[in-house]
């Protein structure tokens, strides 16, 4: 849903990162308001699940340049758990397996230290489990999945909706999927959707970070944008994930050439 | 009540802990000097913490004077007891052992001797040290009947500079079955020396959970001797060490016949300064055709400083057998905590949940009786 006078979630400013001295975001560009569903694709290594965790704030990455500001506030010097607690959420594409730490304990823990931010009170276990069962419906997902260790053992398919069940409990405000869709068979997919087109509203955003069209038949986005070498090169409606479908990425390797020229003319030999 | 020391005549202290007063007084008890790094079993352990104590017996309370014995359980008179004494400690080759004579050497040692029947309730036994300095003394004797069961839980403590010295022995005849779990709780400058010596018939079964934690010294000597082969074994350990603390075991598994079993899970959790342990003997002669044994040493390590020396020690003749070994020491995994930091849980909260997750596959084990005493909160120093 655009709004032009939506308030600003997210506003990302010329972001520059390295992991390890290699420089992988070059400068990205994105405004994000309150309603609006944006996409990010691109290929393998094009930067985009490494935006993700430059914004959730994960430690191997740094950032060398530009600025992240979330609802006005400089995100970048907060702690990744500061970011959480304020609304930030990232569903990982790969989500960790945490043996002997009970599921429903650490969905229990998270949510508090939200509410907790929220000023709100924080539930004990009874009152939680009403809301954790409610929330379930949201991703059709099993109540044994509560009893057992964080991610252990879980499917693919299991593994992201527990992820969006996480979302469902934490009512983030801005909600970065990085590779949702990937590993999913079709119900999966329309599952995990069908949760994110539920918890999607006027007053938060969502960014999916997705490699193909499938996901964006199911969930529409009001933005599309192509990243490449660390930048978004193109940015559209939703016909430009149509386009890129029938196209390919070919064009994005004549782009980045192009661009290539532009930046620096003398190729030394 | 304090006994007198007997040993404070003998030559002043040359400098050093080894000839401390208390190093001399230990050394006259045990008829032996004070292991020294020199000698494999103790390289990395020093036994400074030892040393420090005053060298004086601590009268122990008898422990099972206060506590009534379930059904099938009854204590063997020291007539009864004798010709049982020691035995389990030949099989095992642990007479020679330092900690099994210093405890021999004090002579007020209670027997605590146990004989099982039938399939028993579970027994709480609290061997405390007290808060006085000096060392104090027990020794265990458990022979369970052929087909008798017991689960058993010792809690070795202290809350005081002193040494609690424990020696245990352990029958197992055919179908005995014995749950044995030692919670040891120790305190500030306290040390721990447990010896555990246990002799299993073809056909019986051994599940022994051994967690440590607060001790300046613990030492843990397990050692298993299937005589026949065709036992089961199953061995857990956790030690939790800080500061400048030491935990020490030294686990030893013998089969003496074919299709023994063996599963044994040790974890080790080192912080600060602290160091940890472990070398696990495995072996397998030549009659042990056939044996099923598997051994895993799970170390995580906290500080920079900490330091985690583990071995596995496997001496295989037999050539038909399984025998798998593995180590592993590591810091709490960054993707781990990234991902729950990410879901809003705090720096500290989720290396908290993540100890305890690698704490508790062990302490689950315990004997139930243990949950009484919330070995969790204990371990990781929470309220």
């Amino acid at each position: 849903m655009i709004r032009p006078d939506a308030p600003v979630l997210l506003e990302i400013r010329d972001l520059q990162a390295a992991v390890d001295d290699q420089p992988i975001l070059k400068g990205v560009n994105l405004t994000i308001r309150a309603g609006e569903i944006h996409a990010v694709m691109g290929r393998n290594g094009s930067g985009k699940s490494t935006l993700s965790k430059v914004l959730a704030g994960h430690p191997a990455y740094t950032v060398t340049g530009g600025s992240v500001l979330y609802r006005g506030e400089n995100l970048l010097e907060l702690d990744p758990e500061q970011r959480a607690r304020i609304g930030l959420f990232l569903g990982f594409q790969y989500p960790v397996e945490i043996p002997g730490v009970s599921n429903l304990e650490f969905l229990r823990v998270a949510t508090n230290a939200r509410r907790a931010e929220r000023g709100e009170e924080e539930l004990d276990t009874f009152a939680f489990e009403d809301l954790v069962r409610e929330r379930l419906a949201v991703v059709q997902m099993d109540p044994a999945f509560l009893e057992r260790s964080v991610n252990e053992g879980f499917s693919g398919g299991e593994k992201k909706r527990n992820e969006i069940l996480q979302m469902a409990l934490l009512e983030p405000l801005v909600a970065i999927l990085d590779e949702t869709d990937s590993g999913l068979d079709i119900d999966a997919l329309r599952i995990v959707a069908g949760g994110v087109n539920q918890l999607a509203s006027p007053d938060n955003a969502t960014l999916l970070i997705t490699h193909y069209q499938r996901l964006l038949d199911l969930i529409t986005p009001d933005y599309v944008h192509v990243m490449a070498a660390g930048r978004i090169l193109r940015s559209g409606g939703k016909e430009l994930a149509l386009e890129l479908e029938r196209t390919g990425y070919d064009w994005v390797d004549q782009e980045l050439a192009r661009l290539g020229e532009e930046r620096q003319p003398v190729e030394v030999g | 009540m304090v006994a007198t020391p007997t040993a404070m005549a003998v030559s002043p202290a040359q400098g050093g802990a080894a000839s401390s007063p208390a190093a001399v007084w230990l050394a006259e008890l045990a008829g032996a000097p004070l292991p020294s790094r020199r000698e494999e079993d103790w390289r990395f352990t020093d036994l400074a913490a030892l040393t420090g104590i005053e060298p004086q017996v601590i009268a122990a309370a008898d422990p099972l004077a206060s506590i009534e014995l379930p059904a099938g359980v009854q204590r063997l008179e020291p007539t009864a007891a004798a010709p049982w004494l020691g035995q389990a400690l030949a099989a095992t080759a642990s007479a020679d052992h330092w900690p099994v004579r210093l405890n021999s050497g004090v002579r007020s040692t209670p027997v605590l001797a146990l004989r099982v029947s039938g399939a028993a309730a579970s027994l709480e036994l609290p061997l405390d040290a007290g808060s006085a300095t000096g060392l104090a003394a027990f020794r265990l004797l458990v022979v369970l009947e052929a087909g008798a069961s017991l689960e058993l839980l010792l809690r070795p403590s202290s809350s005081g500079l002193n040494a609690l010295s424990l020696v245990s022995e352990v029958v197992l005849p055919p179908g005995a079955e014995l749950r044995l779990g030692s919670l040891a709780l120790g305190a500030a400058g306290s040390c721990l020396l447990q010896h555990i010596a246990v002799l299993q018939a073809a056909g019986s079964r051994l599940e022994h959970t051994a967690v440590s934690s607060g001790w300046a010294l613990a030492r843990q000597q397990p050692r298993i001797l299937q005589q026949d082969g065709a036992a089961f074994t199953r061995l857990r350990g956790l030690q939790v060490c800080r500061d400048t603390q030491l935990a020490d075991t030294h686990s030893w598994v013998r089969f003496d016949g074919p299709e023994g079993e063996l599963d044994q899970l040790h974890k080790a959790v080192a912080d600060d300064q602290a160091r940890s342990v472990f070398n696990g003997a495995v072996r397998v002669p030549r009659p042990a055709q056939r044996t099923n044994a598997a051994q895993l040493s799970r170390s995580l390590l906290l500080s920079d400083r900490a330091r985690i020396d583990t071995k596995p020690e496997l001496e295989i003749v037999a050539d038909d057998v399984k025998c798998a070994h593995g180590a592993t020491v590591s810091r709490l995994q960054i993707e781990e905590l990234f991902y729950l930091q990410s879901r809003g849980i705090g720096a500290d909260q989720a290396a908290q949940l993540l100890q305890r997750a690698f704490c508790e596959e062990v302490l689950r084990e315990l004997p139930a009786a243990a949950i009484a005493h919330q070995p969790l909160q204990a371990l990781l120093g929470e309220p």
